[in-house]
């Protein structure tokens, strides 16, 4: 297990050495509440392939947030772990972007989902293998020295696991980012979600990813089926994910967090209020921390 | 939601009942391959996975190879999450992306086109913005689709790409009537716009799709998960009613917002030569079989269009 239990901030090489609060993703039913009324918010997540492209509405938009807030860049699909060689086209689109934001930091999952050129558009799960691994690692490595920002990247949510596996999901992730050199998005509620959907603990996710790693925590809604739990973003966060989230942090310290709301989006005052209970859980761990 | 016949994919042919182990980049390639095969294997009329792949196998016994268990779904369950999800994700983003379309051949024949043409063409591109982007091509080689209202369709399609193209297309530094004085109309050849598409259509499809998108602005969400297939009934377009003429249309962005401008013939025909990059000389010589009888100081007019077109910043270096 890493022990780097601290409550400072945990500003480094892989978020670009920020101190950054709690965030919550840009969406377009918000875009008019935002630039209107121009709330205080710490930062803005903007999903990167919705930005990439030549001219219009989209940067319009992107370019007025600038003007008034600290954006970070979060992708769907550069896809660290599909055997596809990189989409160039992707990339230079992909570094354009990272110059008109200044994103600090930049990050996307770890995960597969082209083939040949086909493109799946979803985030599907690695097989846990040391081949598998170096593969990852590698195109990490390619799209770190291509785009010149620190990369973070993500664990997804996962609902099916492979004979194929060499280890656990938490060992892939930390051979990944060993061998890359890079930064860790931790999302609580993916891990939460993978858990009951595999039998794990997900205190032993938590408690074995190299802490001073992580660059970024994400927190979201999901939805329950009968056998299994649906990383579906449009529910509050539930109250075992803000556990494993208080778990996290005590681990890790006070992380850039953000809150990802992504299906029947409520008002922008309901999606920040939510993202804002993760304020209470750093000032316990501010608390339990300060000297007597 | 009723679905047709499954149709096969090209992208089955490579499921084996040999998975690879994953010792090496190749064989995670073949793995990822395998996979996304069963994945985007259309799915049954009931939204399952097929029982069998495209080759004839127990799909079952494939999946097993490579999926483990759990103590409450089997593998072919678990890589059925993946399959539906995969399906749902690019029929969503199709149906947000031709409402048009829907409105001119209806829900049932719309369902059945979505899922031939996703089968057959899937996303080549990291965007679903480019999911339809051989969708014309595809109509014009398969018009049973959209039978008996295949040139409707057909211009449909052309105006919602053009929308797609018209939204987030780059923008080139613009020429302005300035930029003109005193040059030789037989040397000046002029861009337009890369956002602008220059459609000759059959039916007033502009004036159609506004009415069919209208009330329709569903928000599609990029990062979730959440993607379900029950969407509004496609406001249907009363086909009988339209007598087929001739419109020019012009799809186009201003102050980032999409516009279709209805164009004169000659306008259509100016524009169109200067865009496939003839001289401004050769581009208004077409004028000259449109001279009208009315009396109309074509000079001055046609002064005036480029003042129009110049003012909405068509025009760019070539």
């Amino acid at each position: 297990m890493y022990a780097a239990p601290t409550n400072t901030m945990p500003s480094n090489r892989f978020n670009g050495f920020t101190d950054y609060g709690i965030g919550i993703g840009l969406r377009v039913p918000h875009y008019q509440h935002i630039l209107t009324r121009q709330p205080v918010v710490d930062w803005f997540e903007i999903i990167s392939e919705n930005f990439m492209v030549d001219a219009g509405r989209p940067l319009q938009v992107l370019d007025q947030i600038l003007e008034q807030y600290r954006v970070v860049q979060h992708g769907v699909s550069m896809y660290f772990g599909s055997a596809d060689k990189l989409n160039r086209e992707h990339l230079k689109k992909l570094k354009t972007l990272v110059k008109r934001t200044k994103t600090p930091w930049l990050s996307d999952h770890l995960c597969w989902g082209s083939v040949d050129g086909r493109y799946t558009h979803d985030l599907l799960p690695m097989p846990y293998t040391f081949a598998a691994a170096k593969v990852t690692a590698q195109k990490v490595r390619e799209v770190r020295d291509f785009v010149e920002v620190p990369i973070a990247v993500e664990n997804v949510s996962s609902y099916a696991e492979f004979h194929q596996s060499e280890m656990t999901e938490w060992e892939f992730l930390t051979e990944v980012v060993e061998q890359a050199d890079c930064g860790i998005l931790l999302d609580v509620n993916n891990i939460y979600v993978s858990s009951k959907n595999h039998s794990f603990n997900p205190y032993d996710y938590v408690n074995n990813v190299p802490h001073h790693r992580v660059a970024q925590i994400h927190i979201a809604g999901h939805s329950k089926f009968k056998k299994y739990l649906l990383d579906t973003h449009d529910h509050p966060v539930l109250d075992p994910v803000w556990q494993l989230y208080s778990r996290a942090i005590q681990l890790v310290g006070k992380t850039a967090t953000l809150l990802e709301w992504d299906d029947r989006i409520p008002s922008f005052d309901e999606v920040h209020h939510e993202a804002l209970k993760a304020n209470q859980f750093i000032h316990q761990l501010e608390h339990h921390a300060a000297p007597a | 939601m009723k679905r047709s016949k499954p149709i096969n994919s090209s992208t089955n042919s490579s499921i084996t009942l040999h998975p690879p182990s994953v010792g090496s980049a190749r064989q995670l390639g073949e793995l990822q391959a395998l996979m996304a095969g069963a994945i985007m294997r259309p799915l049954t009329a009931r939204n399952r996975m097929q029982p069998r792949t495209a080759g004839g196998e127990p799909m079952a016994r494939v999946v097993e190879s490579f999926i483990k268990p759990n103590d409450r779904l089997t593998s072919f369950e678990r890589l059925e999450i993946y399959n539906r999800q995969y399906w749902f994700r690019i029929l969503d983003c199709f149906y947000d992306d031709y409402p048009g379309l829907r409105a001119v051949i209806g829900d049932r024949k719309f369902d059945r086109l979505a899922h031939a043409y996703l089968a057959r063409h899937p996303s080549e591109s990291f965007t679903l913005r480019n999911l339809g982007r051989r969708l014309e091509e595809f109509l014009r080689a398969e018009p049973k689709w959209t039978a008996p209202h295949q040139r409707l369709a057909l211009d449909m399609v052309r105006l919602e790409w053009a929308n797609i193209v018209a939204f987030d297309e780059a923008t080139k530094p613009a020429i302005h009537v300035d930029d003109l004085l005193g040059r030789k109309p037989s040397k000046v050849r002029l861009g337009l716009q890369p956002y602008i598409t220059l459609l000759e259509v059959r039916y007033p499809v502009d004036d159609l799709l506004i009415a069919a998108k209208k009330d329709d602005d569903r928000l599609r969400g990029e990062a979730s998960n959440a993607v379900e297939l029950h969407h509004r009934r496609a406001v249907r377009i009363n086909v009988r009613r339209l007598k087929p003429r001739r419109f020019y249309i012009a799809a186009h962005r201003m102050n980032c917002a999409v516009y279709y401008k209805r164009l004169a013939r000659e306008q259509f025909d100016v524009l169109h030569g200067l865009q496939r990059g003839a001289t401004l000389e050769k581009a208004c010589a077409v004028l000259l079989k449109h001279r009208r009888r009315d009396g109309t100081d074509m000079a001055t007019q046609v002064q005036q269009w480029f003042q129009d077109w110049t003012s909405f910043s068509w025009f760019c270096q070539r």
